[in-house]
């Protein structure tokens, strides 16, 4: 049966190395929830702690109220989808699927039909009998798949599993895999280091890095109200614009962008604070304008739905901007003079430490 | 709140198995070799700790003299073999050699083959009274000695190339072939090519080769045995002082094998500090093309290679033939018929029945070990592991008569004594060739991903059973073809043997070097032609079972 996952401060060392600090994550039964960091953050660790084949040196894990810290590897009843698939190269697509319920002592009709179902789920049931070096990567991910779920797992764990497939069946897979877990209510921990991959496919992400975790929402949330400077920088592109907040009044400031002297912007904000600053914004958040921050086109990429600028601010910085051709007929080139703004409503605002300060 | 994991012991299967694993290798190899070691400064002609015996190998020449000899052997078979080896792994891997796959298939057997066959094929062809030999006096001319340091050599190189050739074409095969095109695409011309990008590159493969070489020809016993007629090297003085009738001096003896054991430790030490280091990997994209030769120019690449294979095999061919060669005592020529093969059923079956029996109830044991070592040095890092794999490797370069001498001195008083069982013959195969599937088997572990045994522990079956079920059944191919490559030298085994025998466990191979040296050709050949089939037999189904990637070095 699916189940919820809690996790508790749970760290993770290696000799003097901490590969996990501190990670505290709660996930809700049936939720599609993915772990997403550059390599190295500690989502492969985590994982595998969760699975079981990592030792937990701190913390506390749970599924539903039985805590598994304890439980051997083999009794935790999870489903995992390995990266290289690590289908069993010596059984059949068939042999592989009825693997774990082999395991589980189940009555060998009902076996046959669940690896039917599964197979089917997956659409690979005509490949039932060939063995696996005769499938493609596509092929040997499905039954990855199939084998990890067919078991009901209370938990299915899956390791940058589309990581090793080519562009466009990545895409395809990816909603073949979200698809799958709808229809079937697992409770699913992805890992990946695609932050796309991972906007389209989870119900929450955690964003993670260097052990620990810098956000945790869902991928609109995480897009629009990044948490702090580097999730702004990891989920899609972001122009940081160094800037000063004067003051706070009724819950807005009055920020001072570098280039926009004169103009002040207002920007709701959480909190009191005043000092330095930095506003962060998406390159489609940017527009030209009659007024705003002055510089100069240094490259234009015709990119069919957008074109993409690069423009060199008085600073020096250079920034990008994404304009859709549907929403323009203009084409700027390089050389041209520009003025930059941006709806202050959308961007977002970090203090001197890389704490959000916009609302 | 959860429990540390670190410093906890977990008294798992594996945790038996390597305390029975290294129980074994104490018992069965420090043990024999601190006894060597101990022996060795102890002297039936000074009282006391001493370095007597050191002092006496130092100083006497009919001593060092050995030591001189067997360098010089050593390292001219090494160069001999190197430049063999390396010519013949470059053009079969650089050009449309006809027959490449059936070449490379009978290098690999002229290297299996028996040694000491080898030798004695040889003086049946070029010794006194040799048949070469008589067909050139016969026509005025005087045919080269195969007696002394030059036959020697000239045995060790024929024998020997073949590990230059495979561990320098297995780099040559990895080189990828931008690498060469980037030097011609910069001007450099062909040889220079070679010379300047090729060999460098696949030099530390060159390197490890001639160790192999240099260890192997070091260590063996029967070749300068046979063809020595006093040019005594080290093993053979080894054999004398602790054999000869007049004076058996183990403390000689010990001292002796602990020189040549440091001799093989220095080589081991270089390797490690030196070959290992220089190591080039490489991602190999495309592997290098052959150049397509045709007709005469074809032809005449090939014909050196021709000709070393010819002569490396043609002792196997002479053998077989002496084999349905009766001779009367006196060597005149009676007929030709089975006679020799009847002659050695009914007077050497126990030496038949004893050799396949131990070298099975050895092969058993070295499947078991095998799986089991190679697991905890791939997947079960740690100091204990590295403790095994050291002890596990360390008679690989030790002589077989070192052994011999350890296991004997060891185990011939109480409260272990073994000295004339078929324990000891059995003990001795195992320790000395389980190497050969070890380091197979942990080769082939090495290239499995641990996730698929993950992916079975996951799906719910327990590490113990995973091991057996997955890893196990996975590991077979590369443990089997380790496991045929121990059975093989197993069966042809003769230096430790010789030291161990005693009447009712005598082998083929002692009987071999007996009969050859009785004169009784047909009978040794009829006896080399039983090992020589089964060698032959038994590489064709490796190679059936692993589609001809058997991986020798």
């Amino acid at each position: 049966m699916s189940n919820e996952v809690i996790i508790q401060n749970a760290v993770k060392r290696y000799g003097d190395f901490t590969a996990l600090s501190d990670v505290s994550l709660k996930i809700a039964k049936g939720e599609f929830f993915t772990l997403l960091g550059p390599s190295g953050c500690g989502k492969t660790t985590l994982l595998r702690m969760i699975a079981g084949f990592n030792s937990i040196e701190g913390g506390d894990f749970f599924f539903g109220d039985k805590r598994i810290n304890d439980v051997p590897a083999h009794k935790r009843d999870i489903g995992m989808v390995f990266q290289n698939y690590a289908i069993f190269p010596h059984m059949t697509v068939e042999e592989n699927v009825a693997y774990g319920l082999k395991a589980r002592k189940t009555p060998r009709a009902e076996i046959d039909k669940r690896v039917k179902e599964a197979l089917e789920l997956v659409q690979i049931l005509p490949l039932a009998k060939r063995k696996p070096s005769e499938l493609s990567g596509g092929q040997q991910q499905r039954v990855a798949l199939a084998r990890a779920f067919v078991i009901e797992p209370s938990v299915l764990l899956m390791d940058e599993p589309l990581s090793n497939l080519d562009a466009k069946l990545r895409v395809q897979m990816r909603s073949i895999i979200k698809k799958l877990q709808r229809r079937l209510g697992i409770t699913t921990i992805y890992v990946t280091h695609d932050q796309e991959e991972a906007l389209a496919i989870s119900d929450r992400i955690a964003v993670m890095k260097e052990g620990h975790v810098m956000q945790i929402g869902t991928p609109r949330d995480i897009y629009a109200k990044p948490a702090n400077p580097f999730v702004a920088g990891f989920i899609g592109v972001s122009n940081f614009l160094p800037c000063q907040v004067e003051k706070v009044k009724d819950g807005r400031a009055m920020v001072n962008v570098s280039g926009m002297e004169g103009q002040k912007v207002k920007i709701d904000v959480n909190r009191d604070y005043a000092g330095k600053a930095t506003l962060s914004a998406r390159p489609e958040q940017l527009f030209f304008a009659k007024e705003g921050m002055p510089g100069v086109v240094t490259f234009t990429t015709f990119l069919g739905d957008f074109i993409e600028y690069e423009v060199q601010l008085e600073s020096g910085q250079s920034i990008t901007i994404n304009e859709y051709t549907k929403d323009t007929t203009e084409v700027h080139e390089a050389g041209e003079k520009v003025h930059i703004h941006f709806d202050p409503t959308r961007v977002s605002l970090f203090d001197e430490n890389g704490e959000v300060l916009s609302r | 709140m959860s429990r540390p994991f670190r410093g906890k012991v977990k008294m798992d299967f594996w945790f038996f198995t390597k305390i029975l694993v290294i129980a074994a290798l104490c018992l069965f190899i420090v043990y024999p070799f601190y006894t060597i070691l101990t022996k060795s400064i102890f002297s039936s002609k000074v009282d006391g700790v001493t370095l007597y015996n050191f002092q006496r190998f130092f100083s006497k020449p009919y001593y060092y003299r050995s030591l001189l000899r067997s360098l010089v052997v050593c390292s001219s078979t090494m160069v001999l073999a190197a430049v063999l080896g390396v010519f013949i792994a470059y053009v079969m891997t650089r050009y449309n050699v006809p027959g490449k796959n059936i070449l490379h298939v009978l290098i690999i057997m002229s290297l299996m083959s028996p040694p000491f066959i080898g030798a004695y094929s040889w003086i049946v062809l070029l010794g006194r009274n040799g048949l070469l030999a008589r067909l050139m006096s016969s026509i005025g001319l005087t045919a080269p000695t195969i007696y002394g340091r030059n036959g020697i050599i000239f045995v060790f190189t024929l024998h020997l190339f073949p590990y230059v050739y495979l561990y320098t074409s297995g780099a040559m095969n990895s080189i990828d072939s931008s690498l060469e095109e980037a030097a011609e695409n910069l001007g450099m011309s062909k040889l220079r090519r070679i010379w300047t990008i090729t060999i460098p590159v696949v030099l530390p493969s060159i390197l490890a080769g001639c160790i192999m070489v240099f260890m192997t020809s070091l260590a063996d016993f029967g070749t300068p045995m046979l063809l020595g007629e006093g040019y005594t090297v080290l093993p053979v003085l080894v054999y004398n002082e602790y054999m000869s009738e007049s004076a058996v001096d183990p403390y000689m003896a010990s001292s002796l094998s602990v020189i040549i054991v440091a001799c093989s430790l220095v080589m081991l030490g270089f390797q490690k500090l030196v070959v290992d280091k220089k190591n080039y990997t490489m991602s190999t994209l495309r592997p290098p093309q052959e150049t397509k030769l045709h007709g005469v120019k074809r032809f005449l690449t090939a014909l050196p290679i021709y000709i070393v294979l010819f002569l490396a095999l043609l002792p196997q061919v002479v053998v077989i033939c002496q084999s349905f060669v009766e001779r009367s005592f006196s060597g005149v020529v009676q007929g030709i018929n089975l006679n020799n093969y009847r002659t050695i059923l009914s007077r050497l079956g126990s030496n038949i029945f004893n050799t396949y029996y131990f070298s099975l109830v050895a092969i058993v044991f070295i499947v078991i070990f095998g799986i089991l070592v190679s697991y905890i040095l791939v997947r079960k890092k740690g100091k204990v592991a590295n403790v095994i794999d050291t002890l596990i490797m360390f008679p690989y370069v030790i002589p077989g008569s070192v052994l011999g001498i350890g296991l004997i001195v060891a185990f011939n008083k109480p409260p272990i004594v073994l000295v004339g069982t078929a324990a000891i013959m059995i003990i001795s195969y195992i320790v000395r060739k389980l190497p050969y599937t070890v380091r197979s088997g942990s080769a082939f572990l090495y290239q499995m991903d641990p996730s698929v045994e993950e992916a079975s522990i996951n799906l719910g079956v327990s590490p113990m059973k995973t091991f057996f079920t997955v890893t196990a059944r996975m590991m077979m191919p590369g443990v089997m073809s380790g496991a045929v490559l121990s059975w093989i030298t197993c069966i042809n085994e003769l230096s430790s043997s010789i030291m161990l025998y005693s009447g009712k466990t005598s082998t083929i191979a002692v009987a071999i070097y007996q009969e050859v040296t009785r004169m009784s050709d047909g009978t040794a050949g009829a006896l080399a032609t039983i090992l020589t089939l089964t060698t032959v037999i038994s590489l064709l189904i490796v190679f059936r079972v692993t589609k001809g990637k058997v991986k020798i070095v």
